[in-house]
Formats: C-alpha cells, sequence, structure tokens
C-alpha cells in the first residue's frame, strides 16, 4: 500500500480529496458556481465576452409558455432542446429536421408537438436537474459535428474536455462514445478517454474501461495520432473561460463544428480525474508547474503559448 | 496558512480533552472502564396525569427492603405535592395529594437499589391467610378439576405448581384452562389465574409484579412471577422456566393484583418505569463528593441527569463519534454512501433491531419502497408530493411487516418501527435517483456501501467501553473534534482510487 502510494504520488496523481480542499476550495470560490451551474447564466456571459457559443434561440421556463411552441420553433427545423441544470448529457433532445408537422429527432424518432411540449414540461419539472430542482429548458443551435473524429465515433457526441488552471490549459482529453456508453461521452458509463498532447493537438494514448487501449471497439481505427485542426483555438477558447467565470480550477467542453469551428458547450467547476487516466499521467506536476509560472503570465496569449511549451 | 490554523487549533482541542480526561481519571479517580460488578442500580418511576383543578391524592406503589435487595436514597421529586409514604397490605405506597393541580403534572420516585448481600436466606413466615379464589359456580368446579389433575400427576409442591403453569401456558390449552382464563387474557392473566386456583388447592400464593435489572433502559416493562408459600417461606416460581428459576435480576414491585397507580381527582395517571447501573466503587466516590475540595468538575457530570435524560445522551453522545466514522470510510476509503449521516441513523436503529434483523428489514423496506418509486415515477409526479407518497407507503410497509412478522411469531419483526422513516424515504429517493441517473449497479453498490458503513458504525458504537467512556468522559468529544477538522484536510489518496487508477501504475515501466 505504502509502496502504490509512493508509485502515484511520483507520477503526479491528483486524488479526489487533494483536488477538493487544494484546487476546488481554494481557487472556486462558491458563490460563482451558479454561471456554470445554469447553462443560460454560462450562454450568455460567453456570447457577451465574444466567445463561440451554439446560439441560444430561445428559452422556455413558465409552463404557460409551451402554448406558444408552434410560433417559436416556426423557424427552426433543426435544434436541440435541453435542460439549463442538466448533467451528464441527461434530458437531451437533438432535433434535426421535419416531417410535416411532426419533427425528427438524430436517433429517427418522431416527436408531435405535443410530445415537445410534455417533454418540456418534464424538463421544467426538474426531471432531469440534479436534485430535482425546477428548470428553465434551453432550445439552441444543433452542432454541426466536424468530421475529425468521424472513424473513431460510434454515435453520440465527442467532446474535448480542457482542464484550465487559473488560467492556463493543462490537460485535455477527447471523450468518445462507444456502443457501450449508448452514445454517452461519460467515461464509467462507457466511453473512450483519449488524451491530447497541449503541446501539439494530437491524440494520445486512450483509456477504455479502466483499460489502455488502441483501437476505438466499435469501428476499428486508431485512437492515437489523430491531429485536432485549429488547436490553438480551442485552447484559447478554454483559457477565456477563466476570465468569464473567474473560477480557478475549471473544465471546459468543447465541441468542433463543421461550420464555425469550436463552440464552448459548457463549463464545469468540479471536473473529474478521469482525464490523468486518459492522458497516463497525472495532473500534479503540470499544477505545480502552472503556480510557480503564473505571476510572469500577463496575458492569455501568454498563458496558452505557456502550456504549449511545457505540457505534452 | 490554512493548514496550519487548522493542525493548531486541533492541537489545543486535543491537548484540552485529553487534559480534562486525564485529571478526572487519574486526579478525580472517575473509572476507565464500565464496572461489571452490578450490585446497585438506580430505579425511577415518573408518575404523570393530568390535574382538573381540583384536590387530587395520587397513589403509587413503590418497593420495598426484602431479603434480595435494599432500597437505599430515596427521594421523591414533587414539587408543592403532600407526601406520605405508608404499607398497604403487604406493599408499600406513596402518596402525592395537593389542593390544586391544572394541567400534566410529572412527579419523580427515585432510589438506589443495592442487592442484600448480608442475608441470603429467604425469611420465615408464619403461615398466611389463605385469599379466596373468587371463582363460583362452573368456575370453581373447572379450577377443582384442574387441581384433581395436577395432584395426581405431581409428587411435592413445586412439581405441583410447575405443572400448573405448563397447563395453564400450553397452546392447545386444557378445556378447564380455557374456561377460566376466558377469551382475552394477557400474561398478568395467566399468573393470577395460576393463583386463584392454588388458592382452591388450599395453597397460599400471590403475584409478584416486578422489574428486570440487567441493562440501563428507559421505560422497563413491568414482568411477573408467582410466590406459592411452602414450608415456612415464600417461593417465587419464573413463568418462563416454570421453576424456581434465578430470581437474582428481578426486583420486585409489588404483589397482589392492585394497579401500580391509582388517582382520586385526577385523569390520565402513568407510571413509567426507568433503570440505570449505578456506576459502583470508583464512580460512586466520585460523584457522592468525597472530594469536596474541588466541587467544579464532579458536579458537572452527566450522571447527575435525570435518569431517562441519562440515557438519551448515551446514545446521542455516540451519534459524533457514528459521524466520524462515516467521514473516514468516505474520504479514506473512498466508498460512497447515500447522504453522510444516513449510515449513523441506520446504525442507531440497528441497537434495537440487532444487527442481522436490521440489515434484512432495512434492505427489505428499501427494496419494496424502491418497486414502488419506480411506479410512481411512471406517473409523473412533482417531487415533494412524490416524496410524501413514498413516505406514506414506507409507513404502510413497515405496519406491514410487523403484523406479518408478529403472526408469524417473531417479535423481533416489531422493531422495524423503530426504523427512522424519513431516513428509509430518503434512501429510497436518493437511490432512485442514483438508479436513474447511473444505473442500477451505481445505485446497488451504493446501497450495499451504506449497509456497510451502518453495520462498522453499529459494531463501534455498542462497544460498551466506547458507550462508557463517552458519556463518563464527554470531554473525550473535543478529541473528536480535532480529529474531524484533521480529516477535513487530509489530502491523501482514497484507498478505493488505488483500484480506480491501477492503470496508471503502468506508465513509464
Amino acid at each position: 500500500m505504502f509502496k502504490l502510494s509512493r508509485r502515484f504520488a511520483q507520477i503526479g496523481l491528483l486524488g479526489l480529496n487533494k483536488r477538493n480542499i487544494d484546487f476546488i476550495a481554494a481557487y472556486n470560490s462558491r458563490s460563482l458556481y451558479p454561471l456554470v451551474d445554469d447553462k443560460v447564466l454560462t450562454k450568455e456571459l460567453a456570447r457577451k465576452a465574444g466567445l463561440t457559443v451554439p446560439e441560444l434561440f430561445f428559452t422556455i421556463e413558465i409552463q404557460h409558455q409551451t402554448r406558444n411552441l408552434m410560433a417559436l420553433l416556426r423557424d427552426h427545423n433543426d435544434f436541440v432542446l435541453k435542460p439549463s441544470r442538466g448533467s451528464g448529457g441527461e434530458g437531451v433532445l437533438v432535433i434535426s429536421g421535419r416531417m410535416k408537422d411532426n419533427f425528427r429527432a438524430s436517433n429517427g424518432d418522431l416527436y408531435s408537438l405535443d410530445e415537445l411540449s410534455y417533454y418540456i414540461s418534464r424538463v421544467l419539472s426538474g426531471v432531469f436537474s440534479l436534485g430535482g430542482h425546477p428548470d428553465k429548458a434551453i432550445c439552441e443551435y444543433r452542432v454541426k459535428y466536424s468530421s475529425v473524429f468521424e472513424k473513431i465515433t460510434y454515435l453520440g457526441v465527442p467532446d474535448v474536455r480542457i482542464i484550465v488552471f487559473q488560467g492556463v490549459p493543462v490537460m485535455s482529453m477527447v471523450r468518445l462514445p462507444t456502443r457501450g456508453s449508448q452514445g454517452k461521452a461519460n467515461l464509467h458509463q462507457g466511453a473512450i478517454g483519449a488524451g491530447i498532447s497541449i503541446a501539439t493537438g494530437t491524440t494520445l494514448s486512450a483509456v477504455w474501461r479502466n483499460e489502455i487501449i488502441e483501437e476505438h471497439p466499435d469501428t476499428g481505427s486508431p485512437v492515437s495520432g489523430l491531429k485536432i485542426p485549429g488547436w490553438t483555438d480551442l485552447l484559447t477558447l478554454a483559457a477565456k473561460s477563466y476570465e468569464l467565470t473567474g473560477l480557478g480550477y475549471i473544465g471546459a467542453d468543447i465541441v468542433l463544428d463543421r461550420d464555425k469551428g469550436p463552440m464552448l458547450l459548457e463549463l464545469n467547476a468540479r471536473p473529474g480525474l478521469n482525464i490523468q487516466l486518459a492522458n497516463q499521467a497525472g495532473l500534479l506536476p503540470r499544477l505545480k508547474k502552472t503556480e510557480q509560472a503564473i505571476g510572469k503570465l500577463k496575458t492569455l496569449k501568454d498563458r496558452v503559448a505557456f502550456a504549449r511549451e511545457n505540457f505534452l | 496558512m490554512n493548514k496550519l490554523h487548522v493542525s493548531i487549533l486541533a492541537a489545543i482541542l486535543t491537548l484540552l480533552g485529553f487534559g480534562i480526561f486525564s485529571y478526572k481519571a487519574f486526579y478525580l479517580g472517575f473509572p476507565l472502564r464500565p464496572s461489571d460488578q452490578t450490585d446497585a442500580w438506580v430505579v425511577e418511576a415518573h408518575a404523570t396525569f393530568t390535574g382538573r383543578n381540583k384536590p387530587v391524592k395520587l397513589e403509587v406503589l413503590i418497593p420495598k427492603n426484602s431479603h434480595q435487595f435494599l432500597i437505599m436514597d430515596e427521594s421523591f421529586i414533587s414539587r408543592g405535592f403532600g407526601l406520605t409514604t405508608q404499607d398497604k397490605q403487604e406493599n408499600r405506597q406513596a402518596v402525592w395529594s395537593i389542593r390544586r393541580a391544572l394541567g400534566r403534572q410529572n412527579l419523580y420516585y427515585r432510589a438506589l437499589v443495592r442487592r442484600n448481600t448480608l442475608s441470603s436466606a429467604p425469611p420465615k413466615y408464619k403461615t398466611p391467610g389463605l385469599s379466596a379464589s373468587g371463582y363460583e359456580g362452573a368456575l370453581l368446579e373447572a379450577a377443582k378439576a384442574l387441581v384433581e389433575e395436577m395432584r395426581s400427576k405431581s409428587a411435592d409442591m413445586e412439581s405441583f405448581v410447575s405443572r400448573l403453569i405448563a397447563s395453564i401456558d400450553a397452546t392447545p390449552g386444557d378445556p378447564n384452562v380455557k374456561l377460566l382464563l376466558g377469551r382475552k387474557f394477557s400474561s398478568f392473566k395467566k399468573v393470577e389465574t395460576a393463583a386463584r386456583v392454588l388458592a382452591v388447592a388450599l395453597i397460599p400464593a400471590r403475584v409478584v409484579h416486578g422489574i428486570r435489572l440487567d441493562r440501563s433502559t428507559r421505560y422497563v416493562e413491568i414482568t411477573y412471577r408467582l410466590e406459592v408459600f411452602d414450608e415456612g417461606t415464600w417461593k417465587s416460581f419464573d413463568w418462563q422456566s416454570r421453576d424456581l428459576g434465578a430470581s437474582d435480576d428481578f426486583l420486585p414491585w409489588w404483589r397482589g393484583t392492585d394497579p401500580l397507580v391509582q388517582i382520586k381527582g385526577g385523569d390520565h395517571a402513568d407510571v413509567k418505569i426507568s433503570v440505570e447501573r449505578y456506576q459502583e466503587g470508583a464512580m460512586a466516590g466520585v460523584l457522592e463528593g468525597s472530594d469536596p475540595a474541588n466541587p467544579g468538575l464532579t458536579s458537572i457530570s452527566l450522571f447527575h441527569l435525570p435518569l431517562e435524560v441519562q440515557s438519551i445522551y448515551r446514545v446521542l453522545l455516540l451519534v459524533p463519534l457514528g459521524g466520524f466514522i462515516v467521514a473516514l470510510i468516505r474520504s479514506v476509503i473512498g466508498l460512497r454512501t447515500f447522504g453522510t449521516f444516513m449510515p449513523v441513523l441506520i446504525a442507531l436503529a440497528f441497537r434495537e433491531t440487532q444487527l442481522g434483523w436490521g440489515i434484512v428489514l432495512f434492505s427489505t423496506l428499501v427494496a419494496l419502497g424502491l418497486m414502488f418509486r419506480f411506479y410512481f415515477e411512471h406517473l409523473k409526479l412533482m417531487l415533494v408530493p412524490r416524496l410524501a407518497a413514498i413516505l406514506t407507503v414506507v409507513v404502510l410497509l413497515m405496519a406491514l411487516v410487523s403484523l406479518l412478522t408478529h403472526k408469524l411469531g417473531l417479535m423481533l419483526g416489531l422493531s422495524v418501527a423503530l426504523f427512522p422513516m424519513v431516513i428509509v424515504t430518503m434512501t429510497i429517493e436518493r437511490m432512485s435517483t442514483v438508479w436513474d441517473e447511473l444505473g442500477a449497479q451505481h445505485a446497488l453498490r451504493q446501497g450495499c456501501s451504506s449497509l456497510l458503513c451502518a453495520a462498522v458504525v453499529y459494531l463501534i458504537i455498542t462497544v460498551k467501553a466506547v458507550e462508557h467512556l463517552v458519556f463518563t468522559f464527554p470531554e473525550l468529544l473535543l478529541v473528536l473534534l480535532a480529529a474531524c477538522l484533521m480529516l477535513g484536510r487530509y489530502t491523501g489518496y482514497r484507498l478505493l482510487e488505488y483500484l480506480r487508477f491501477r492503470a496508471l501504475l503502468k506508465v513509464g515501466e
């Protein structure tokens, strides 16, 4: 046991206790949490700061508004409905087209207008939000996924998670849904986590169900060595979330749109630790390095450059 | 800075806690271990009634000296009431009276009961007058038939009484016994019937009401024995074992068929009796003020509280310890539990139900509750009404489990009522949320670790020495507080993280 502990310390593994006390409690002021827990607020902030986010079409806050749903949806054939405070991709409904009066979901199901408004009232009553609190429903732009990850994704939405510490992107991974995860991008539900080199933007090793893998189990394509285009833009987008929220230790979730490039999907004030498995590396050495250098990093550019120089 | 602050605070608390502890233990001589000797008990009768703003006379039967027990240090707490104690036939009673009493009144009788070590042989009495059996007609005939039958099958007084008890207790009863007992009968009625049948056989006998002095309990149950006069002494028969079974821990409270409490001019008179093991030896010396030079610390001991309150604190003081164990299991081992203190409360409930039964009952309740919860999910209810609905179902299920187990003759099933139902409800709700969000595997795993955690807490808080230590030395909680603070700043790995991140170990090998 003692030997194991030493080995982990050597790798620089960040454990839950240390993350909670030395990073989340120390750098994330609790009063700022609502900024990231409520996706409407996050989106509004990001839009004001000039960050690219999926465009917000409208929100529904009270049951009464579902009566005007037809009018609200008149100009949209292609959109995403989701809860504002949902977590882990729960309750996301992706509509990709219309069939006469019905709406076609991305998995092929058809929804009538009544079914959509019933779905929205479920969102409002808090069925999908953590703790069951009443919620808002968001209708937003449907991201047209870029073909970058096409060969190593089965269904679902791959997203890039970047851990940002005091404005410096320190570690990153892409979460690739599998058949086993049923299109969800959560690692413990069976998605693949592939580390991404901060320096180059290419995928590194990958982990699936606690094992290191080379190929996507469903498509058979190699997971590593994939270069993500416009990597600096992604890093910059993530790094800006620090100024945006004031939270010092944050996980930024970014998706790649075919036409509009990287978009900030959501922010997380308690990002998970599995990213270390995906990268086969501990977070601690990178966090320490950042802590030492942070005084000299004046601008956003400095921070991104620092990250690209120092973190593989 | 923060870390230093916490460490210094923890150090001060630890020093303070251990300081007071060692002062009490080594200078004042508070006992470090629970005393094994149980030669003395404090019994307390708490009488209550409701006054009607009229003169009230309340008579409560109280125990008296016997060859087995000596009643010492009696005290009566009764503000404004006149008090006399008097003998009433073979019993003693306290009579409280007052000119006017309105509303609910509380009166206490408290005594130290010590085992009588001086005389061991039961005293000799003159043969008492035989009391009338009170049976007439058919009942008298039935009793006589029963006596004949018993007499033909027994050799002496002892076997006669044992046989009588056996036949009254037998479940497909003798027709004569059925007639005598009547349709509805209590365990008291059985003992009383035995005494009356013995009167028909011209053997003096009486019912003894008393309490068991085997552990500290709030609200002890009154139990009965049968006393039969034989060869100049009263011999006491145990009802369960049907013989002259050990009566060492049976404190006779009163004899005959009188009620424990009688009232004139008031309503709802009731008496509850509690028993507390008296801290003999060192503790007694300490508490009785053997050290008048320093009354300060001894006078704030919890032992001075009324017995009922003491019993509550014996449990309450264990709760922080349970909380600390849960914290330890969560942040050092890394097990996830439903709610922080749910395992502590479940562990407290286990104290009443015993561990094995507790786990079975709790799992059954939660499993059944979950089924209803999933059904309610289909009905698309709002959160709070849904919780209220689950609570209702849980209470109904608890009643059902009690009824079923009672029908099956399993008395332990009745203790299901001791489960904190709100905790059960919240467990069901949280478990189903986890089930929905992360899947059945997670929900079951978390449920099992909660139960495991509760079992660990139970095993620790039921250690007698632990209970004794925190109750005698509550200042040890300061040390526990310090430990909690330090645990709150623990940044090491959790045990389960070694498992979770084991794939990382191959790095750089």
